[in-house]
């Protein structure tokens, strides 16, 4: 019998509160705290949201990545979620960042696309290696053995990451402004402050989305137990196929 | 069984090998289909660009694409025969190391790759390539097809090894291969660029260390994982 206690999603509320007022905060720094950039001017501002969306979605592809490892160690289906739900929440950040960076690169260079910009071009490839995570899922039916193989696909695809930073910057000149990096002009201060802070609204934004999913994921399945054993039926039915993880309800 | 300990590694490698070997040298099917393809495409090519000639960054590009794509029929093929045949479930049943199966693919892959990047360079070097490489060009461009090989057998093998076990073998294979190459792409079209030109050029070093680097990195990572994806 289901029970309470297994219910997902308890700090759930604390997550959204929290994002919803760190976000605020962090649009309002940006927009009437940090200073309007003197070089590229007000379209500057979409900076505050493209690049912690950009380290948000990495840092979601790499945890995926280490999920997929602990579950390999493992075989605890918890991990399986989490690299699933990781994944899935990073690869619609990362269609986020690529927009935002397309709108940034009209704003800045006039162009939709540019093809000299490394960082733009390593977020396509990285997209379209993610892309294919869904589709991997869908055509193994064995839960198991899905669980298995998307785990070693998230880790072949968290190393690919950096290594296709490296062959892509190689391949370009370098014309992104590298406001963070060790050579650019570091941020001024107040700009630092909205910076960082719509960071970490991004994250907090990332991690109450992947717990909604992971706790949506939970409850219906609950739905699904309790509503069979009320009308007696203790057998689970045999699964519809999905690119998603089974749950198994205790 | 007169063999008390069970086979090593290696020569349970070397019995795959042969084995795999043996079949395309009776029943030649990968090897044939994947020379065939790169010849219709350079005909293609040359259709399609409009030109007799081609050298430089084009000439680079339409070798690569060619022989990217004509790898994809070789990791397509490369464990079909075992999966229908049986083949694989009896590779499980002795007792040898599952690595044994990785090397002994991707080795094979290898070697019809090494074959395919050779005869079809040759052929693209008659139909469609303007100036003729010298020597030590020639040179240089069969180091970057074995270090471009290695690196697509090695991510090949890996991926052949998830594709045949999912419904959609074929579109799994292509969808996870072309993007998952990309980088050994980029490092080796840029470095056959010169090699192509009419100017002639040299080998540039940065592009041999990021394709040492992409087969150090991704055969170390199959080795890991290998084991993962024949567990049943």
């Amino acid at each position: 019998m289901p029970t309470t206690k297994s219910l997902y999603g308890r700090r759930l509320t604390g997550y959204a509160i929290a994002t919803g007022i760190v976000l605020t905060a962090a649009l309002a720094l940006a927009f009437f705290y940090a200073p309007i950039e003197a070089d590229q001017g007000f379209s500057q501002k979409i900076f505050y949201i493209h690049v912690p969306l950009a380290i948000v979605t990495l840092g979601g592809f790499v945890f995926g990545g280490i999920f997929g490892i602990q579950y390999l160690r493992s075989g605890d289906t918890r991990h399986d979620l989490r690299s699933y739900t990781a994944i899935h929440q990073g690869l619609i950040f990362c269609i986020g960042a690529l927009i935002t960076g397309s709108i940034w690169a009209k704003a800045a260079w006039g162009q939709w696309w540019v093809w000299d910009e490394p960082t733009l071009v390593s977020f396509l490839i990285v997209f379209l290696l993610y892309c294919t995570y869904q589709p991997l899922r869908f055509s193994i039916e064995d839960p198991e053995r899905q669980a298995r193989y998307a785990a070693v696909f998230a880790v072949v695809a968290g190393v690919f990451v950096p290594v296709n930073f490296i062959a892509v910057r190689l391949a370009s000149p370098l014309i992104h402004p590298r406001v963070l990096g060790s050579s650019g002009g570091s941020l001024p201060n107040d700009m630092r402050l909205a910076f960082y802070s719509a960071l970490l609204g991004i994250t907090l934004l990332f991690i109450t989305i992947c717990k909604y999913e992971m706790a949506s994921k939970h409850s219906r399945a609950q739905l699904a137990a309790l509503r069979r054993s009320l009308i007696g039926e203790h057998d689970e039915p045999a699964p519809a196929r999905s690119a998603a993880p089974r749950i198994a309800v205790k | 069984m007169s063999a008390a300990h069970p086979p090593s590694t290696l020569s349970a490698a070397r019995a795959v090998l042969y084995k795999e070997l043996t079949l395309e040298r009776r029943a030649p099917q990968t090897l044939t289909a994947m020379a065939l393809f790169c010849a219709s495409a350079f005909v293609i090519f040359h259709f399609a660009l409009g030109r007799n000639e081609i050298e430089g960054a084009i000439a680079s590009g339409v070798l690569w694409v060619t022989l990217t794509l004509a790898a994809l029929l070789g990791i397509g093929r490369s464990f079909v025969a075992d999966r229908e045949e049986g083949g694989l479930d009896g590779f499980l049943l002795a007792p040898a190391p599952r690595s044994a199966l990785l090397i002994a693919k991707a080795m094979t892959l290898f070697i019809f790759l090494l074959i395919v990047g050779l005869l079809a360079s040759m052929l693209f070097a008659v139909l469609l390539l303007g100036p003729t490489p010298t020597v030590s060009q020639w040179g240089s461009l069969a180091l970057l097809i074995v270090l471009a090989d290695l690196g697509i057998a090695l991510v090949g093998t890996l991926i052949a090894g998830i594709a045949i076990q999912t419904r959609a073998r074929d579109l799994i294979t292509s969808i996870l291969a072309l993007p998952l190459l990309i980088p050994l792409l980029i490092a080796v079209t840029k470095a056959s660029e010169p090699l192509l030109s009419a100017g002639g050029g040299t080998l540039v070093g940065r592009w041999l260390a990021l394709l040492g680097l992409y087969d150090l990195i991704f055969g170390l990572l199959a080795y890991a994982l290998f084991d993962y994806l024949v567990e049943d």
